[in-house]
């Protein structure tokens, strides 16, 4: 079910301002790519592109083409609301809808497209995506509480199961460890392992350990100078980057030299 | 009072400090000392009115009997006019908050601010000169087609001076502030919860049913009742708009409708005197507890449920 | 774990994100359409303009849906029509403003000349007088108020703010305060006459009664914006006025205070401009006279707005010559309310660059 995706060519533009340039790229389907720069340099931009949620702050846009499974996204006729379902997104900060309760959290996606699904399927689509969230066993007890009185780590795990009950192919994940402690750190990234067996992910984080832990390749994002336009500078598997990358500036990020 | 002053100091810097804390204090004690004198006054003003009669009370038998019928009257305009308002509202906020572009809404929200604006008398001349004759065919169409529902039972009223008019104006009067406080709810619901919703696939309206409806609740409902104390307790528009005849009906568009208290007192004060005053000053008491009782409830509700929103 | 519940993985076709969409235009080609159709339905019938512009409104909103519906999916379409109702309700709460607006222009402007600015209705026994009485009694009765309720009002605020943060006394002010927000102006009023009725007698009408009443009306408002105003300067001025052995009063009479000025006197502004419209308190408690009366502590008093209200509810013989002096009278209170309205904002805009950063 998972896909791969081609990027080519693809300017990212907040109104007048090009905030990322020329970005070429080719994500390996069932496997987990990092996205990995300094602050500013684009790489959540670029990612909030593979699921058209970019533009959703006004005056955004893109030039360039994303083909997911041969399919374009930016097509004219490509209904934005059916790119969201089938890539699905995790953000940096948990968020759970706060009037519902977990039960509902995990359902609130499906229930857009299909309104009279049966208790039972619900029921058994509830515990399918929570276990496959690898929290089904913390909170079965108390599924009919709200989804905000779990631990930081738990919410997060919920809204990717909320993410994977709507079958999406590919995930992609936002930075989702920076606000958790390192115990949820450590739980979510085991479930990103067990994940890629099933989806293709997509992940930004800040934590180069965790990308070289997690991730099958790694791309390399910089940018010139402040007020220019961030570029895609390298991408390759995790183990080469992190041992002898190709660019010099990889190696100096990675390093520690600057970033 | 030393916990309102500061804690050291020379006796000269502590006297200056002294004096301004509770000139300060003492301002806000005026204020809880008129809001207790509006109370007071009109008690004392309206109580005499217990005994009058028939006389000073149009016909009625005893106080109650005089003030049932506007009680009645006030709150049928108010909840017309709420029905009215606050679906609008809605609309108008959501188009602010989450429709319009960002330099379009700042235009509706500045024409929304001059709705506000418009002084009640004015709203009452137009209500009486201009929607008043425009409505008198849609009255007539509704009693010759619709006379079997009991409100629009008619016969239809030739001027247009209705209850229904008279609602239909002060849900425009209230509509300014339902939509001020609900765009200001709807603008504050967290992008985090929206991004979250868009992300699962929603459509517009899904992820504000979703993210953005649920997140103002309670604030939609105090807004509404916010709106509801404005429309109990407007005077004009209705003085002017209604032909009032003080009876108990539910029928909405002919030519004998019931009043409402402001309205009543507002038409009948300088005409009357003696117990009758007493009497409209009562009616006035009457009023005050119910708008006090709406907007105290609608801030206990703002105070209960989102404390960090409350101004 | 159930697998029955959705088609394995690997048999699931590839799901397509093309869906057939209506053109960008949509909307546009909807209400152009739904406009001639209500137009040439509506004319062939004979028509007027309301009835016609209803029915493109309805014919807009179903045919959009109906479109949306059977072209894209039902989802789709449900969110076309919560789109098309927002923006019908937009309409419909700006049509009543625009038409009151020009309804107020078109018949009030022909009453306005120099003598119905510029003297009163003493002795006018036919033909059109002037508001002069009116205009005057009004700025004073709202400049009475405003005496009162600004320094009792800023004091409040700055109580509330300065000296009683987490006081019970000040939660319980605060509270009251946006209760009071809600009261009937009229009974204001009532209030107002109650208590000089009280004090000096029965049927006591006179300028100073409808100031209090409006007083009443006024300070809430004058607290609530001076308190947001003062809340927003940034406590590090004030420490820094403190580390200098600047006393708590100076420090907030020669800091703090004229930091906040610029909003401060927009609000005080705009809340004048809400009081300045009230009729109701001033019929109860200032009541009615023709003659220009200049002393607020003696005699009726009358105010534009009470003057609109009364040229129209008792026109007296020549119907006409009263009602289009009420929609004068109505047209001139409007621009005093507007002015204000257009002064706050200027004025908010013209101090804050001078005092705030």
């Amino acid at each position: 079910m998972a896909k791969s995706i081609d990027v080519s060519d693809l300017n990212i533009y907040y109104s007048d301002f090009l905030a990322v340039e020329g970005v070429n790229m080719t994500i390996k389907a069932r496997s987990v790519t990092a996205l990995i720069g300094p602050s500013g340099c684009g790489k959540s931009t670029f990612l909030r592109t593979l699921n058209r949620m970019h533009e959703v702050i006004p005056g955004a846009r893109v030039e360039g083409k994303v083909m997911v499974g041969g399919q374009s996204l930016y097509d004219s006729d490509v209904d934005p609301v059916e790119v969201r379902r089938m890539v699905g997104m995790v953000f940096q900060r948990p968020n759970p809808f706060p009037t519902m309760s977990i039960y509902e959290n995990v359902l609130a996606g499906v229930r857009l497209n299909s309104k009279r699904i049966s208790k039972s399927d619900a029921d058994a689509l509830v515990e399918k995506s929570l276990q496959g969230a690898n929290l089904w066993n913390e909170v079965k007890e108390r599924l009919n509480k709200p989804g905000m009185g779990l631990s930081g780590g738990q919410q997060q795990r919920l809204c990717i199961a909320r993410a994977i009950a709507v079958e999406p192919e590919i995930l992609l994940m936002d930075e989702p460890c920076s606000a958790l402690d390192p115990i949820s750190t450590s739980a979510v990234e085991d479930l990103i392992h067990e994940l890629k067996e099933q989806y293709t992910i997509v992940i930004v984080t800040h934590n180069m350990q965790q990308a070289a832990r997690v991730s099958e390749d790694t791309a390399f994002f910089n940018l010139a100078a402040t007020g220019k336009p961030g570029k895609l500078i390298e991408m390759n598997p995790t183990k080469k980057i992190f041992s002898v990358p190709d660019e010099e500036a990889t190696e100096a990020y990675i390093s520690g030299r600057f970033g | 009072m030393s916990t309102t002053t500061t804690k050291s100091g020379s006796p000269k810097r502590r006297l200056g400090d002294l004096v301004f804390a509770n000139l300060t204090r003492g301002a806000g004690l005026i204020i809880l000392v008129a809001l207790a004198g509006v109370a007071v006054f009109l008690t004392l003003e309206g109580a005499p009115a217990f005994s009058a009669g028939p006389n000073d009370l149009g016909g009625k038998s005893n106080l109650l009997a005089y003030v049932a019928p506007l009680v009645f009257g006030t709150l049928l305009a108010a909840v017309i006019a709420l029905l009215i308002a606050v679906p609008l509202a809605l609309g108008v906020a959501l188009s602010i908050s989450h429709y319009a572009p960002k330099r379009i809404a700042s235009v509706i929200g500045y024409l929304v601010d001059l709705l506000a604006a418009v002084p009640s008398v004015v709203y009452g001349l137009w209500g009486i000169g201009f929607l008043g004759p425009k409505m008198v065919p849609i009255y007539e169409w509704l009693a010759e087609h619709l006379s079997w529902i009991p409100f629009f039972a008619g016969p239809a009223s030739n001027t247009g001076r209705t209850i229904f008019t008279a609602s239909i104006v002060l849900a425009l009067m209230v509509l300014p502030i339902v939509t001020a406080i609900t765009r200001e709810i709807f603008a504050q619901t967290p992008r985090l919860n929206e991004e979250a919703a868009l992300a699962l696939g929603a459509t517009r309206w899904e992820m504000i049913r979703m993210a953005v409806l649920p997140y103002g609740r309670s604030g939609i409902v105090s807004a509404a009742m916010l709106g509801l104390g404005r429309a109990l307790g407007e005077t004009m528009a209705v003085a002017l708009v209604l032909s009032a005849s003080g009876v108990v009906t539910f029928n909405l568009i002919s030519s004998t409708n019931p009043s409402t208290i402001a309205a009543n007192i507002a038409l009948t004060f300088a005409e009357s005197n003696g117990l009758a005053r007493n009497a409209l000053i009562a009616s006035g008491l009457v009023l005050f507890v119910i708008t006090f009782v709406v907007n105290f409830s609608a801030r206990a509700i703002v105070a209960r449920y989102e404390p960090g929103s409350k101004k | 774990m159930t697998t029955e519940l959705s088609a394995p993985p690997t048999s699931k076709p590839l799901r397509s994100i093309k869906q057939p969409r209506l053109p960008k235009q949509a909307p546009l080609i909807a209400v152009a359409v739904a406009v001639a159709a209500g137009a040439l339905l509506g004319l062939s019938l004979g028509w007027g303009l309301a009835p016609i512009v209803v029915l493109a409104g309805l014919l807009y909103v179903i045919g959009l849906t109906v479109w949306s519906r059977i072209v894209e999916t039902p989802r789709a379409a449900t969110d076309r029509l919560i789109t098309s109702l927002v923006w019908v309700s937009l309409i419909i709460a700006l049509i009543p403003l625009v038409s009151l607006l020009t309804t107020v222009i078109t018949k009030g402007a022909p009453a306005i000349t120099g003598t119905f600015l510029s003297t009163s209705m003493r002795g006018v026994i036919s033909g059109p007088g002037g508001i002069n009485h009116a205009i005057i009694g009004t700025l004073l009765i709202t400049l009475g108020a405003t005496v009162m309720a600004v320094p009792i009002g800023l004091l409040t605020a700055v109580y509330l703010v300065e000296y009683g943060q987490g006081s019970r006394l000040a939660g319980a002010i605060r509270f009251l305060i946006d209760v009071m927000t809600g009261i009937p102006s009229i009974v204001a009023g009532l209030f107002a006459y109650a208590l000089f009725s009280l004090i000096l007698g029965p049927g006591t009408f006179f300028g100073f009664g409808g100031s209090v009443a409006l007083t009443i009306l006024m300070i809430p408002i004058v607290v609530r914006s001076s308190e947001e105003m003062l809340k927003l300067v940034p406590s590090d001025l004030r420490e820094a006025s403190y580390a200098l052995g600047v006393p708590k009063w100076r420090t907030i009479l020669k800091v703090v205070v004229p930091t906040a000025m610029a909003g401060i006197i927009t609000g005080i502004t705009l809340a004048i401009a809400r009081v300045i419209g009230e009729t109701a308190p001033l019929v109860i408690a200032a009541g009615v006279t023709d003659s220009i009366n200049t002393n607020l502590f003696s005699g009726q008093m009358t105010s534009l707005p009470v003057f609109v209200y009364n040229s129209y509810s008792n026109p007296g013989s020549e119907v006409d010559v009263a009602v289009q002096m009420a929609w004068g009278a109505a047209l001139v209170l409007i621009v005093i309310v507007m002015g204000l309205n257009i002064l706050a904002r200027v004025l908010g805009k013209i101090l804050s660059p001078k005092t705030g950063h």
